[in-house]
Parts: C-alpha cells; structure tokens; sequence
C-alpha cells in the first residue's frame, strides 16, 4: 500500500493518498472546497476555477493540482473567499441568469455558491450576452444564456455515455458549447444520457419537468452547497 | 399639488396608494371648467414579448412577476392555460382544491391590503383631511387595534399562499395539469388555528364597508358613478366564482347580454382598442362596439353579476347590497369597497370550508391528456376579470402571449370616474386644494387598480409626443402607431 501523504490546509494537518488532487482529498478530510465544473465520476478540467486555493502564495486549481508532501495550502481564508466572490460574481454577469423564474432556482449549484458566499448582486456590470436556445429536442431543452462553460456536459457525454453529443466552440468571449449536428434534435442525445444530468445550473434540462419540486423540498432549500461534505453544516441563508 | 386661479393645466403624478405609476391630467377651460380628465399609466413592461421562446412550463411562473400583489392571479391564470396546452385542464380534486385555496389566499390578502392599508384612510379620516394623517402611518396612530388587524389578516392570506404555492410572493405551486405539493396536516392545522378570528374580522370589516357606503349613499350617487356593464365569472348555476366557471356580460339594467361563452373564444366576444396617450388598452364588448361595449370588472361587477354567492355569509350580505338597489345592478363607484369586502367575507369562508375537506392531503397531483398548441386561460383575480392566452410551437416554446388585465378592463371606467369627480368637485373653484384633488385620487383607489399589471405590452402601443412651448403653444408632434 502507498504511503500516505501529508500536507496542510489552513494549518490543519490532513493525510491524502498519493495521485489525489487538493480537491479529492480534502473532501475525504471533510473540507470543503467550492467547484463548479468538477463533478466526481468525470475527469477533472479546471475550468471554472471557482475551486482555487493558494499553495505556497500562489493560485492554484485544487480539482487538478496533486497533493504533495507538506504541501501548505490556503483555503477558508479572507484572500481566497474573494477570489472565488469574484469568480462567482462573474459567472452571473458573463451570462443571462434569473433565478427568479429559472426552474433549476433551488437546485442550482451557482445559485448555491452565491447564496453561500452571499453574494446579493453582482458587482460587475451584466454583459447580457446574446445566446442561442435549442429547443428542437422532443425531451431536452438547451438554455445558453445560463451556461457557465464548465463542460461537464462535454465530459459526460464522451466519458459516461460513449457518444460525442457536445463540443465547445469559439475563442474567449465567443466560446460556447455546441452540438455535434445542426441542432441538438440531429445528434444522437437521449433523455437518459447521463449528460443531461451533469449540468450545474439550468442550461441543459430535460423538457416537461419544470417546477415540479416544491419549494422547500429543493437540495438547497435548507442547507448550503458544500454541508454535505463538511462536519459541520453552516446555517443556510436561502 | 395646488392649483391657483392661473393654472389651466393640473397633473396629478403620480396617483398616490394604488399598486403602480400612473398620473392624471386635468384641462380646464378660460371659465376654469373642466374640459378634459385622463388617466395616463406612465409605466411600460413587456411581458407579452419577452416571453416569446421560453418553454410554455416556464409560463405561470414568469408571468406572475407582472405583479408582486396578485401574482398568484397570474400564475393560476397562466397556469390554466398551460393546463389545457398538456391536456391536464380535468385536474385532480386535490390539485383542484389546493389551487382554489392558494387562490382564495390571494383574495383574502389583495383584499384586506387595499381596504385597510390603501383605502380606509380616505373613509376613515374624510376624502380632504389634513393628508399627514391620511395615511396608514395615521390609521395606525389613530386606530391601532384596527391597524394590527389589518396586518394579521394579511399574513394570514399570505401564509395561506405560502403552503400551496412554496413561497409567499411568487410561488411555484401550478404546475401544467396540477399542483407539485398538497397540504400537511401540520400545515392545515396552523392554519385552522386563526380561522375563527378571521372569519370575525372579515365580518367586521364588511361591517365598515357597508356602513359608509349606506351613510354616505348621497354622496355616493354622485361621486364618479355612471351606469355600466359588468363583467365577471359564474358557476353554472350563476354562483359567484374566482377561479373558473363560465364569463358572464350583463347590461346597465341587469340583462345577461352573454353568459358561459367558451373561454377558449374570448376573442369573439372582448375586443381591445389602443389609444396614443396611454400604455393601457381599452378592451370592449365586440357584439356592442368601442363606443358602447365597455364594462367594468372586479368586486362590484362580479356581485353584479352573480345571482348568489356559495357561503351563508357572504349571500347575505349580497342580499343586503342588492336590496340598496332592489335588485338592480349597482354603479357607485363607491360601492366597490363593500362589494371588495363581502368577497373578502366569502373568501375565508371558503378557505374554512376547503382547511376541512380531506381531499387537500391526496397524493394524486398532476394529469396530463392530449397535447394542444394553443390555450385560454380566464379566471377571476382580486382586481377582475383576467385572460391570458398563449400559442405554442412544436419545441413547446411560445410563440405568442396575449393578455388582458383586470385593470386594463377598467379602463374606461377609471377615465370616466375621474372625468365625472374632476367636473363635480373642480370645475369652477377658485383654488383647487390637494384635498379636492384627493377627491380624482378616491375615484381611481376604488377600482384598486394594479398600473404595472395592466401596461404589460410591448411593440403595439401607439405613442404621441407632444412638444410645446412656455406659453402652451404646441411647437412639434412626433406619432408612432
């Protein structure tokens, strides 16, 4: 059996096992490190970069950076936390998200990271961006407006499901995730594609469901993104 | 404002204690007469376009944030129509049942919040009393027992709408073919626990209600009444109803100029009409025309229209109002308060009724049939008559949405009430008090009119720009239509 690695976090002593990320780790330790775009089951991408942390001062990915022996790492600090406000922060302007009609409002995970990290209102200026829906799909609805680019959805398809259904294009402001065929009804996409289920937020979502989760029943309705992981929940604002 | 003897030209803005912007302008003539009132709705929304593409189950909870009064109103509205698109409109008793409650909530709260919080200070201190005390700050100060009440009796509606809806404003309860939750046993029995005491209340407040209207009858024939049609949906049997039931039209002598039509063809039979100087339209009858078909909506029209009411307690106080008239309609413009408050009366009756019937807990909560493209939904909402229709594409998204509000229906009447109060009270007067104007302002508050609700339309209102000069010459005007 390997040795186990030991390393820091926030000065909490915590042994991982060798070839685990900061991320994996520390979630076995129950420390919770925020993400997006890392969905276990998947391979790890670094997208989002909402999982940053700092090791030896310097910003670092924590779903694709290994531990290493005595690795000093900074979490749930001051510093940190506003890194990932700001992330948060322009995840909401970059694209068009209301959650106030949107039907992932409860279950969506930036939702949750906003409420967590309380964030009222972004403080940038909104961009309202103008981003194509697919609806042609008997069973699926694509929402670009709400997409985050984390490519969970990419990932799902290729890695779970065998198939190759979505694809990022463009460069930089431009880049959006698109389908392998004309529009989403051409690919070979099914309901049950495991896909569908990998959105964080309500960009991708199966037809005909809607709201059908009552307020109160939602998985953030009484405790914030992250209690799962962690000892102990903090009090949830939502 | 105050208008001395050299103003010809008073704009009242905006209209204070009524649910949105709106603001009113009064010309007077070189004898100081009154020779134009209107009601402009300064405020512009777009719901009827930037619902186009969003997937039809997004509907009943999008449109609900036209208002933060009577969202509920809307979303059971959107949600009839979104019912019938999936073939769900035979829903469950239990959906059924917990919509009607969520809706009779609505009632009871929108109610109450007018009457106490808008209206009372009018009825209570007098139309032209010192305005620092013509508010709720000054029923509170003055009546506080009254005051407390008023806020006990809305948060009872709005708990009632919490536990049907999830959530107290803008809830998520309606879904297409029913309902995502029932009612616990908890939930009914926290709710039970102030029936009585509210049931009381609204006793009392029909009380209120009914005796200034019968004191000041005199003055009531006279302030911004005219004779009208009136609008509003009954049961089969022509029992006063909210959430559905067949629309019935009645004339200025009470005569049923169409009843039960179907819903789904509304078209036929209610036509609007836009004019340049306001956002609002103005709906009207089809089978009478623009100049004759209008009509008035909300509490006085519904207890207009409807023969009987279903609870003991509100029937009779319906049969003591009708008797005011022997039977007839009532036009006072005034009259609205007492009617708004026997609904209010009928409306925790009914909640009382459904808190006791076990249907509410059932699990059976959703049906859908065969699928349409294009639906009506018509139901009653605090303020009137409400029709929201929607047509769909194949990829379920809406591709056209049309509706008429409450508000919008009273149109007409709201301009003439302001025209008839505005020549009887300020026609001639040397000096033109804010308690005169106050007097415009008591006129329009009677119709509760909800401004941001009614001026949901984008792309199809006519707009007049008219530029003038210091000395009232008219110096440009730019037309779009």
């Amino acid at each position: 059996m390997n040795q186990p690695v030991t390393f820091f976090i926030d000065g909490q002593v915590i042994q991982g096992q060798p070839g685990q990320t900061i991320l994996e780790a520390a979630q076995d330790a129950r420390v919770y490190i925020p993400r997006l775009c890392y969905r276990e089951g998947l391979s790890n991408f670094g997208a989002c970069r909402v999982c940053t942390v700092l090791v030896n001062d310097k910003p670092v990915a924590a779903c694709t950076t290994p531990i290493t022996e005595g690795m000093m790492i900074e979490n749930d600090t001051e510093r940190v936390q506003n890194y990932r406000k700001d992330l948060i922060d322009m995840l909401f302007v970059e694209g068009n998200h209301f959650c106030m009609f949107c039907e992932k409002s409860g279950n969506c995970e930036l939702q949750a990271l906003a409420y967590r990290f309380r964030i009222p209102a972004p403080k940038y200026l909104f961009q309202f961006p103008q981003r194509e829906i697919d609806a042609s799909h008997p069973d699926i609805f694509i929402d670009r407006n709400r997409c985050i680019l984390c490519g969970r959805c990419v990932r799902a398809s290729k890695e779970l499901d065998g198939k190759n259904v979505f694809q990022f294009v463009g460069r930089g402001t431009e880049k959006r995730i698109a389908v392998n065929a004309d529009q989403l009804s051409d690919t070979d996409a099914v309901v049950t594609d495991q896909a569908m289920d990998a959105c964080p937020v309500g960009a991708i979502l199966k037809k005909h469901i809607g709201y059908t989760i009552p307020v109160g029943k939602r998985v953030y309705d009484h405790q914030p993104i992250g209690a799962d992981i962690e000892d102990s929940a903090v009090a949830s604002d939502t | 404002m105050v208008a001395t003897k050299n103003t010809n030209h008073i704009v009242i803005e905006p209209v204070t204690r009524v649910e949105g912007h709106g603001k009113v302008t009064i010309h007077l003539d070189e004898d100081r007469k009154v020779d134009q009132a209107r009601l402009h709705i300064v405020e512009f929304r777009g719901f009827e376009r930037f619902i186009q593409d969003r997937p039809y189950w997004e509907l009943p909870v999008i449109v609900q944030r036209l208002c933060g009064i009577c969202p509920v109103s809307h979303h059971l509205c959107a949600a009839k129509a979104v019912d019938r698109l999936v073939g769900g409109e035979n829903l469950t008793p239990t959906a059924l049942k917990m919509r009607q409650l969520m809706h009779f909530g609505q009632f009871f709260q929108s109610h109450v919040l007018h009457f106490f919080h808008l209206c009372s200070p009018d009825l209570l201190f007098g139309f032209d009393s010192d305005p620092l005390q013509r508010n709720v700050v000054g029923i509170s100060t003055k009546y506080p027992e009254l005051a407390k009440q008023a806020v006990l009796m809305r948060k009872f509606g709005q708990e009632i709408i919490k536990h049907t809806a999830g959530k107290k404003i803008h809830g998520t309860g309606a879904i297409p073919g029913g309902i995502n939750k029932n009612l616990t046993i908890q939930e009914r029995d926290e709710l039970l626990t102030d029936i009585e005491q509210m049931l009381q209340w609204a006793r009392d407040a029909v009380k209120i209600a009914k005796d200034y209207t019968v004191e000041n009858l005199e003055l009531a024939k006279d302030f911004g009444s005219f004779e009208s049609h009136h609008v509003g949906l009954v049961t089969p049997d022509g029992t006063h109803e909210i959430y559905d039931g067949g629309l019935r039209a009645i004339d200025t002598d009470g005569q049923i100029i169409f009843d039960h039509m179907d819903n789904q063809k509304y078209l036929d039979y209610i036509v609007e009409e836009v004019k340049p100087w306001s956002y609002m339209k103005f709906p009207f009858i089809k089978s009478l025309g623009a100049e004759n078909g209008w009509y008035r909506v909300g509490p006085l029209s519904r207890v207009n229209a409807c023969d009987q009411f279903g609870t003991p307690e509100a029937e009779a106080e319906r049969k003591e109002f009708a008797a005011v008239t022997d039977g007839r309609p009532n036009h006072l413009t005034l009259a609205y308060h007492w009617t708004r408050m026997i609904e209010t009366l009928n409306a925790v009756e009914r909640i009382k009724e459904l808190l006791h019937d076990p249907d509410l807990q059932g699990d059976d909560l959703m049906v859908k049939g065969e699928r349409r493209q294009e639906a009506v939904g018509i139901i009653e909402a605090p303020r009137g008559t409400l029709f929201h229709h929607y047509r769909i594409n194949e990829n379920d998204q809406v591709v056209m949405a049309n509706l008429i509000v409450s508000t919008t229906s009273n149109n007409t009447p709201m301009n003439m009430a302001v025209t008839r109060v505005a020549e009887k009270y300020l026609s001639g007067v040397e000096e033109i008090t804010e308690g005169l104007l106050n007097h415009v302002e008591v006129a329009i508050r009677a119709y509760d009119p909800c401004l941001s609700c009614a001026t949901h339309a984008l792309g199809q209102m006519p707009l007049t720009i008219d530029l003038y000069d210091c000395q009232g010459n008219l110096l440009d005007s730019k037309s779009k239509h």
